[in-house]
């Protein structure tokens, strides 16, 4: 049966121009970049070319980027680096993150908050902004480090970094003070964003390749010259301490390539999405009754669609449509390990029972106007199936 | 292998040339998504979340009350249980034979994941076989005998989708309160509110899931106070609370 992919937020394929750049790599040189020999010397200087690629594309020092194993992982030595690093200059530290960040970040802050740290979640509104007046006054001497996510994963939203920036910097200037550090998980924003740093206005910015059409389990944290991180993981001392660990030097090579060919096409790939989402969007809630959008119109990711719709279940719902060929994804409890519903659509003001009914789809690269129309087909029919089978009948406005 | 340091820079060049041109190809190289035979080799390998069974039920479900058939449908029981809060809901309609006490008709409406559809769906299977289940061994249904049934569910979906047998009992209790033989009336593990006609607190909850606003809606539903009429007051109180909790 054909199949339709419309869970790019999840993650992409690898793209055949990026396997083509790493395949080399697993054989022919393999060398381990530690080793003085010719082998050696080779996988070394594949990896600095990666890194230099990489920095003249975020307008950086390759000393600046720091390869890790995921965004995950990024995150993790950004927000352990930093507090392990700095906690020390503090009686109370505190770190400042939203209330719509990835479980990386969410669940290292409340690790740090088990060993004595400050954790300070800012709202966001039903669209999923951040409440920037609540970030200003809860910023403090005591504040170490701010996180803030650059594009929700689940809804889309894409959050005003640079006026969060300003406000730091306001800050910094007020208090004659150098922190707090500001850091951005921006994974999902790399293929259709300008994620230069300094444009930004982050200390730190992690990033992976596993969802920019670059192998999985790659990835980097950009860390401004000048600023400290204790390492999270210990060994022989690669990446300049910061990552222990034989590089993944096929990864590194392939995220670079990722990279490139996501911020060199992101202007043409964001319009060409952009359309055909509004098309979705638009037929979605014009075709089936007690349906809305959530999330931020405006200012969201081009590839991001993300509905409510009453009365059906979301666990229900995917797997109806994987059985019709189409692979999509939910917010819904029953569809999560934990069974808890998703805490981006808690933030945003959703109650449990409509949360149940949530439907993300994320376009890509290879997303056309056919897929559309047979994703539209298809959803219409099981929605109808689904509530014919549903005993409830919702009264929500959003 | 590495053979001779030329041919390597030549290797390391012709793979970065590579990636220059790569941009114009970007929409053509499409990753081939699984032919049918791919996909069928990769669904041997890697089963469905749930057994083959509850895959069915899910996507061919039985006896459930299709669009507009509750107007039609005569029925002398129904039973709802669960919150949309939660996650799911289930509502069975029941024709009992009152002369012999069997179950000779089903209906149901499950709101909720896979696995409480294709449990609901099981269980009204279950009541249809052998030309109907009597009331009393219906009410010995347990969620085990539901997922033997059903071929087993993840230990996760175990406790929250099995609720068939709850709304089950709920109807079985209903059809003894619509004929009048109240001492038949087995409350759930719920708060009794009507003493009288043993009216629980989930009783009320599911009126005003059902669409009862006020005292007199809810009692036109459960008959709740007609019994025991000093309950008035808390009955009022839990028709706001689960007003609020469900937004309704």
């Amino acid at each position: 049966m054909k199949r339709i992919y419309l869970d790019y937020a999840s993650t992409t394929p690898v793209s055949k121009e990026v396997i083509k750049t790493m395949l080399p790599y697993f054989d022919q040189f393999f060398g381990n970049p530690s080793a003085i020999y010719e082998e050696g010397r080779l996988a070394k200087k594949s990896i600095e070319t990666a890194r230099k690629q990489i920095a003249d594309l975020l307008s950086v020092k390759p000393e600046e980027i720091i390869f890790t194993n995921g965004g995950t992982e990024s995150i993790n030595l950004a927000i352990f680096g930093i507090a392990n690093f700095y906690r020390f200059q503090f009686s109370q530290p505190e770190i400042i993150i939203s209330s719509i960040e990835h479980p990386a970040v969410l669940e290292s802050a409340q690790k740090l908050e088990k060993l004595g740290f400050k954790i300070i979640k800012i709202e966001v509104d039903k669209k999923g902004m951040i409440n920037l007046k609540q970030l200003e006054n809860s910023l403090n001497k005591q504040t170490l480090l701010i996180s803030i996510i650059l594009a929700n994963n689940e809804i889309g939203t894409i959050e005003p970094i640079k006026k969060i920036k300003k406000i730091v910097e306001n800050f910094r200037f007020n208090n004659k003070t150098l922190f707090p550090i500001f850091h951005t998980d921006a994974c999902q924003a790399a293929e259709y964003l300008d994620i230069k740093p300094k444009k930004l206005g982050v200390d730190l910015m992690s990033l992976n390749g596993g969802k920019i059409y670059g192998p999985k389990a790659t990835g980097l944290l950009y860390k401004k010259e000048g600023i400290e991180l204790e390492p999270i993981i210990f060994g022989g001392g690669q990446e300049k301490k910061y990552r222990s660990g034989t590089e993944n030097v096929s990864g590194i090579v392939g995220l670079a390539t990722a990279l490139k060919l996501a911020q060199q096409e992101k202007e043409k790939e964001s319009a060409r999405l952009k359309k055909l989402r509004d098309y979705l969007i638009n037929e979605v809630l014009r075709s089936i009754p007690k349906t809305f959008v959530n999330g931020d119109l405006k200012n969201r990711l081009p590839n991001n669609a993300h509905f409510t719709i009453l009365d059906v279940e979301g666990e229900a719902l995917i797997l109806k449509l994987d059985q019709c060929g189409i692979a999509v994804s939910t917010g819904s409890a029953c569809h999560s390990k934990s069974l808890t519903p998703s805490h981006v659509l808690i933030a945003i003001g959703l109650p449990h029972e409509v949360i149940h009914g949530s439907l993300r789809v994320t376009l890509g690269r290879y997303t056309t106007k056919n897929d559309i129309d047979y994703f539209l087909k298809n959803l219409i029919k099981v929605v109808k199936e689904l509530r014919q089978l549903s005993p409830i009948s919702l009264k929500f406005k959003n | 292998m590495i053979k001779t340091k030329s041919k390597n820079k030549k290797n390391i060049k012709k793979s970065s040339k590579n990636s220059l041109s790569m941009t114009k190809n970007l929409k053509k190289n499409k990753p081939k998504l699984l032919s049918r035979q791919e996909a069928d080799i990769v669904n041997a390998l890697s089963s469905w979340i749930y057994s083959d069974k509850v895959r069915e039920h899910f996507l061919h479900p039985k006896n459930f009350m299709k669009f507009g058939e509750e107007k039609k449908f005569k029925y002398n029981a129904v039973g709802m249980v669960g919150s949309p809060a939660c996650g799911d809901v289930m509502k069975i309609w029941l024709w009992v034979d009152p002369q012999t006490e069997k179950i000779k008709k089903v209906r149901w409406r499950t709101f909720g994941c896979a696995s409480a559809i294709a449990s609901t769906s099981a269980l009204s299977e279950m009541l249809m076989r052998n030309e109907g289940m009597s009331l009393k061994k219906a009410r010995e249904i347990t969620p085990d005998k539901i997922i033997k049934e059903l071929g087993g569910l993840p230990d996760i979906k175990y406790h929250c989708s099995v609720l068939g047998d709850k709304a089950l009992r709920e109807a079985i209790n209903d059809y003894y309160r619509r004929i009048g033989q109240y001492e038949k009336i087995k409350p759930e593990g719920s708060r009794v509110i009507d003493k009288v006609l043993k009216i629980t607190e989930k009783d009320i909850e599911n009126a005003v899931i059902n669409g009862a606003k006020t005292l007199e809606e809810v009692q036109k539903k459960t008959k709740v106070g007609l019994g025991d009429p000093r309950c008035i007051p808390l009955v009022e109180e839990l028709i706001r609370f689960y007003r609020e909790k469900y937004n309704l």
